[in-house]
């Protein structure tokens, strides 16, 4: 269970790993073909509808379902296989250290220490594998692609981002899309008006939307619940019409011709590009600068990821946890209320400001309808379906609704309501999210040899 | 009885005239209490005479229409509580569980217990992203003091559990433990013993001792079972509609007959 189910399963103590794994083998089979069925469903239109550019007209692809569903089912019940046995092992461990309480007098003073570590072994390993492997995608694959997994990495950031606010601290945002705005704004204009560069404006812009987190937060720390949502919702659209209707923002028409982010001011596609091309290391058309930004995303997902794992499991991060929990307790427990809410909300709007300019510097050109009250719908359905609170979930979450439209562009009359169809569906089936969030474990490890 | 407060520095709390009207309601009405330092003092009273309104003024949730409330954490200094928040009463030494309970039920054993050290912990932002020796060196003694507090009260093998997983006896008494986690000076126990079986209430009467023996502390407790009130209480104070109409030591107060009519309805 890495750090996972511990809680929930029990395992007999004393019976190998095998046996325990046949003896489950029926239940086993029962849950991969479960998770076969969700993968064939969401990746239906990506693995069976090609749109046929000739004639404008959608291919299917039957033929290639029960590959795919084969596929899915051999690889869940691996993976399954794999996940059980790195937990076994850990469970065992665990018992072993909680379970023995040591006697009270056998303890001196600071005679024992409860060390918190992730579970899973091999976990770095595992991480830098993966790692790698994004690295190298932008030398495979085409231009295009290399697009949706910038807006895909910068859909985990805004997702990861609210999810302290919502996730973490359970105060529901409906208006996170403003604070993306205010980002991408910042570098927008800063660079069109004074000629900043991206990486001057890159801490301006989260500057930017951490002091509006703190201004939309002060009114607002009454309320909560749907209260908060209204008005933190009336907030997002302030923010879209004052764009709209503003000089400085040039309104309706917004902005263009913003600089994509530099790198010591070397023209890329000029001198490296024509050498990786030669090299058959890049595909023709690939704009280096985009292959940047792809870079600076990774590593800002990266960030966020440790950051938020961090905050989580942090004194500032259980005060917001317990802000969620039950807010008359968590201000019994000493913890004062307004910062707790305060800080969830700042730092929040912190990642969306970043977000922000990183997409501004993207797409070049941003008008006020980037930034609508769907794209806030957007980012909380990211949360809610990946699993409030829990980074892969949101990780996933954000995977998946970025790259589901692509695959839907076929149907694009159809989009949102299969969209709506799958938010019911996942609400039903699996109301905690994809990947439901976890809390650490903390292993008690009595001190040895403490004797001189 | 209510007026000595200032000479006399046995005491740990005193209230005086506290009031509270909602609406219409008069839900305390000039109450005056007193509670002496490392003593149990116990709260009865019918259904709807006031008393979970009564912890709701000292502990800051409501602000009492008038009256005062004093605190002594020190028997040399005196603190008012009137007007100061939740947080800060806590931080400042009054520590309470709830009648219905209130854990962080998707959190860990161990992180409420963890949530209840936040006033002595330091560690802010940048200790959390950038977790600096001193920031581990934090999280590890308070962890290790967490732990050590699970232990001693029986809890240490569900530490890693969600709190809603525990069987309802052990929530009960992780919330106690809780409060005892933000080192108290006084411990307000709602209805501890709701709930529990006869077996379990025994428990809870030996709990209630250990604790005020160990951690060296007064407990207010408001309790409906007669035989605890009867057993663990050196005095009792009985509310009914807001007021209180009588206190003393147990045994007194089993023989008053205003309290038995307020228990029993007129004759
Ligand atoms: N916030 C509030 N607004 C209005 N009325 C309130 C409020 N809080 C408590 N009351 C009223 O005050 C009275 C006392 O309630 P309280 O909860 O203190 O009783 P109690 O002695 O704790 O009773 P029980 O034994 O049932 O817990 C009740 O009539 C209750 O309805
Ligand atoms: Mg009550």
């Amino acid at each position: 269970m890495s750090i996972n189910h511990s809680k929930e399963t029990h395992y007999p103590a004393k019976e190998s790993f095998l046996s325990s794994f046949f003896r489950s083998l029926t239940e086993e089979i029962k849950a991969a073909l479960v998770a076969t069925l969700w993968f064939c469903f969401l990746t239906l239109p990506l693995v069976c509808f090609r749109i046929n550019a000739n004639t404008q007209k959608i291919d299917y692809l039957w033929e290639r379902l029960p590959k795919v569903a084969i596929i899915a089912f051999v690889a869940t019940l691996i993976w399954r296989f794999l996940r059980k046995r790195l937990s076994f092992s850990h469970v065992k461990d665990t018992l072993d250290e909680v379970s023995g309480p040591p006697p009270d007098e056998a303890r001196g003073p600071g005679g024992s220490w409860v060390t918190y570590l992730m579970a899973a072994k091999h976990k770095k390993l595992y991480a830098i594998l993966a790692l790698a492997f994004l690295v190298t995608i932008p030398f495979w694959v085409s231009p295009y692609v290399v697009m949706i997994l910038i807006t895909a990495l910068i859909y985990i950031c805004l997702g990861l981002g609210l999810n302290i606010v919502v996730g973490v601290s359970g105060l529901l945002n409906l208006g996170y899309v403003a604070f993306y705005a205010i980002g991408a704004y910042t570098y927008a204009l800063l660079n069109h008006s004074f000629g900043l560069s991206f990486w001057i404006c890159l801490p301006l812009g989260a500057l930017t939307a951490t002091t509006l987190g703190l201004l939309l937060g002060l009114p607002i720390l009454r309320l909560s619940g749907d209260y908060l949502a209204i008005v933190t919702l009336g907030f997002g659209e302030i923010i879209r019409l004052v764009l709209t209707n503003a000089n400085f923002t040039n309104g309706p028409s917004g902005i263009g011709g913003i600089a994509p982010p530099g790198l010591f001011g070397i023209n890329l596609n000029a001198t490296v590009k024509p050498f990786l091309v030669n090299l058959h290391l890049m595909h023709k058309d690939m704009d280096l600068n985009k292959v940047l930004i792809f870079f600076i995303m990774l590593l800002m997902v990266i960030l966020t990821i440790i950051c938020v794992f961090r905050l989580e499991n942090s004194r500032l991060g259980r005060a917001w946890l317990a802000l969620r929990e039950d807010e008359v307790a968590c201000q019994a427990m000493g913890i004062n209320r307004t910062k707790a809410k305060l800080t969830a909300f700042a730092i929040g709007s912190t990642w969306a400001g970043l977000a922000g300019v990183v997409f501004a510097s993207q797409i070049t050109f941003i008008n006020p309808s980037n930034f609508t009250f769907m794209q806030s719908v957007m980012i909380l359905s990211i949360v809610v379906l990946g699993g409030m609170g829990s980074i892969p979930g949101v990780i996933v979450g954000a995977i998946v609704l970025t790259l589901l439209p692509e695959y839907l562009r076929g149907f694009a009359n159809y989009r949102m309501l299969l969209f709506g169809l799958l938010m019911v569906l996942m609400m039903v089936f699996r109301p905690g999210g994809l990947i439901q969030s976890t809390r650490q474990v903390y292993i008690h490890k009595p001190l040895e040899n403490k004797e001189p | 009885m209510m007026t000595g407060q200032l000479e006399d520095n046995k005491l740990v709390l005193a209230t005086l005239g506290v009031s509270i009207i909602f609406g219409g309601l008069t839900a305390l009405d000039n109450v005056n209490f007193e509670m002496e330092r490392d003593s149990i003092t116990t709260l009865i009273g019918p259904n709807g005479a006031g008393k979970t309104t009564f912890f709701n003024c000292l502990t800051g949730i409501y602000k009492p229409t008038s009256g005062t409330i004093n605190y002594y954490p020190t028997p040399e200094k005196l603190t008012s509580l009137i007007g100061l928040a939740p947080d800060r009463i806590t931080t400042i030494g009054l520590a309470r569980t709830f009648q219905n309970i209130r854990l962080f039920n998707n959190l860990t054993v161990l992180e409420n217990i963890l949530i209840a050290c936040h006033s002595r912990m330091k560690a802010g932002l940048l200790g959390a992203l950038f977790r600096d020796s001193k920031t581990r060196a934090e999280e590890k003694a308070m962890a290790d003091y967490s732990y050590s507090l699970l232990e001693q009260y029986g809890l240490a093998k569900s530490a890693n559990h969600l709190a809603k997983n525990l069987p309802y006896g052990d929530q009960r008494r992780l919330e106690i433990v809780r409060a005892l986690a933000t080192r108290p000076v006084i411990l307000l126990l709602d209805e501890p013993a709701a709930g529990l079986n006869n077996q379990e209430t025994k428990d809870l009467d030996a709990f209630i001792r250990l604790i005020r023996d160990k951690e060296k502390l007064s407990v207010l407790l408001i309790e409906h079972d007669m035989s605890l009130v009867m057993s663990v209480s050196e005095k009792v104070y009985v509310m009914e509609y807001g007021r209180v109409i009588a206190s003393g030591p147990p045994e007194e107060i089993q023989k008053d007959p205003k309290v038995i009519k307020a228990y029993l309805g007129e004759e």
